[in-house]
């Protein structure tokens, strides 16, 4: 498993899903934020959460 | 609303000296003003030069506690600041979750502006404030005019090769009609100099902004540019050869509604004329006819 770099906790607090503008769930173990609303996982890189629904993952329904 | 217009010159040409320059600009805004800032935001990511423009700046230390930044894509995040990739044109910000959101020399690429600035808004808290720095209408208008020309001599038709910035006006009209309350738009001109038109190209090209040139769907052609540059140097150089280049930076500031904050008086509720104030004598509009032109 790859080292990965925990995000800031401030930004988890301020961050919504930009498509819902919903709450977000952050996942530890894959690097993931999820957005229950939109059905995606976005993943964090780096410590960077990237918030593009293009690079998100499907959540299985 | 206010305007203030100020005009300054400069020389220096360097990528980011415009950034650094935009940065400390609001670095003493935020020392002019009585409080801290909890959360600060940075759309476009330099939080970290707003820092280092904020330590440089007496007064502005320990203004921002904690700052993050909103980038648009990966390549633009800086090395050890906090920030997140998000789709252009979002502020995915949960509602009043922020004191402060800046921005420097980064929107003038937004399309919907005002529904940038109604995310921002929402997403400051109470008495929360939006700093930031924009290119105006002005900027490049020297390369604009040479564009143009060169254009339309060898091809017959020309058509805008930079993109419309807001103007002053504008942005507080946003300003407002997005909820802000006291907001204000000032501006500024910055003359950089440049040894020639092709080194200000070359640090369009550094800071990322030659998009600007290219039409949507007509690539600039070769010949156009190279009379572009030759009329650049013909018109705009100094005694000392180098060319001139303008840079037109607006500044917009809001807060976001809070009880107990200052507002303008109603229209009408004035108590005392303005022309007492002034200590001149009032010419009542509309009374006698207009001279003939």
């Amino acid at each position: 498993m790859t080292e990965t770099v925990p995000v800031d906790p401030k930004l988890l607090e301020i961050l919504v899903c930009p498509l819902t503008k919903g709450p977000l769930r952050y996942d530890r173990e894959r690097a993931e934020l999820i957005s229950e609303q939109a059905g995606l996982a976005y993943p964090i890189r780096d410590g960077i959460p990237i918030m593009l629904p293009g690079e998100a993952r499907k959540l299985d329904a | 609303m206010v305007q203030r217009q100020r005009r300054a010159a400069s020389t220096l040409a360097s990528a980011d000296y415009l950034h650094r320059r935009a940065a400390g600009d609001l670095a003493e805004r935020l020392a002019g003003i009585n409080r801290t800032f909890g959360v600060g935001v940075d759309l476009g990511g330099r939080s970290a030069t707003l820092v280092a423009a904020i330590q440089g700046t007496p007064g502005a230390a320990g203004k921002v506690g904690w700052w993050g930044d909103l980038v648009g894509d990966h390549a633009a995040v800086t090395p050890g600041a906090t920030s997140a990739v998000v789709p252009p044109e979002t502020v995915p910000l949960a509602p009043e979750s922020v004191d402060l959101v800046t921005s420097v020399l980064a929107l003038h690429t937004v399309n919907d502006l005002p529904g940038l600035f109604v995310q921002v808004r929402r997403a400051l808290r109470p008495d929360g404030l939006f700093l930031a720095a924009m290119f105006g209408p002005r900027t490049l208008s020297e390369l604009r005019g040479v564009l143009v020309e060169a254009e339309a001599a060898l091809t017959g038709g020309a058509g805008a090769r930079v993109a419309p910035f807001a103007d002053v006006q504008d942005l507080a009209r946003l300003l407002q009609r997005a909820g802000f309350a006291l907001p204000v738009a000032d501006t500024e001109l910055v003359r950089v100099r440049f040894a020639t038109p092709l080194a200000l190209l070359a640090d369009l090209r550094a800071m990322g902004e030659t998009s600007v040139l290219a039409g949507p769907h007509r690539p600039l052609r070769r010949d156009v540019l190279a009379q572009a540059m030759g009329l650049y140097a013909a018109r705009h150089s100094g005694a000392d050869g180098r060319v001139d280049a303008t840079f037109e930076m607006v500044t917009v500031t809001g807060w976001a509604p809070a009880p107990g904050q200052q507002k303008p008086l109603a229209p009408g509720s004035a108590r005392m004329r303005l022309a007492d104030a002034l200590g001149v004598t009032e010419h009542r509009a509309g009374d006698q006819p207009r001279a003939k032109d």
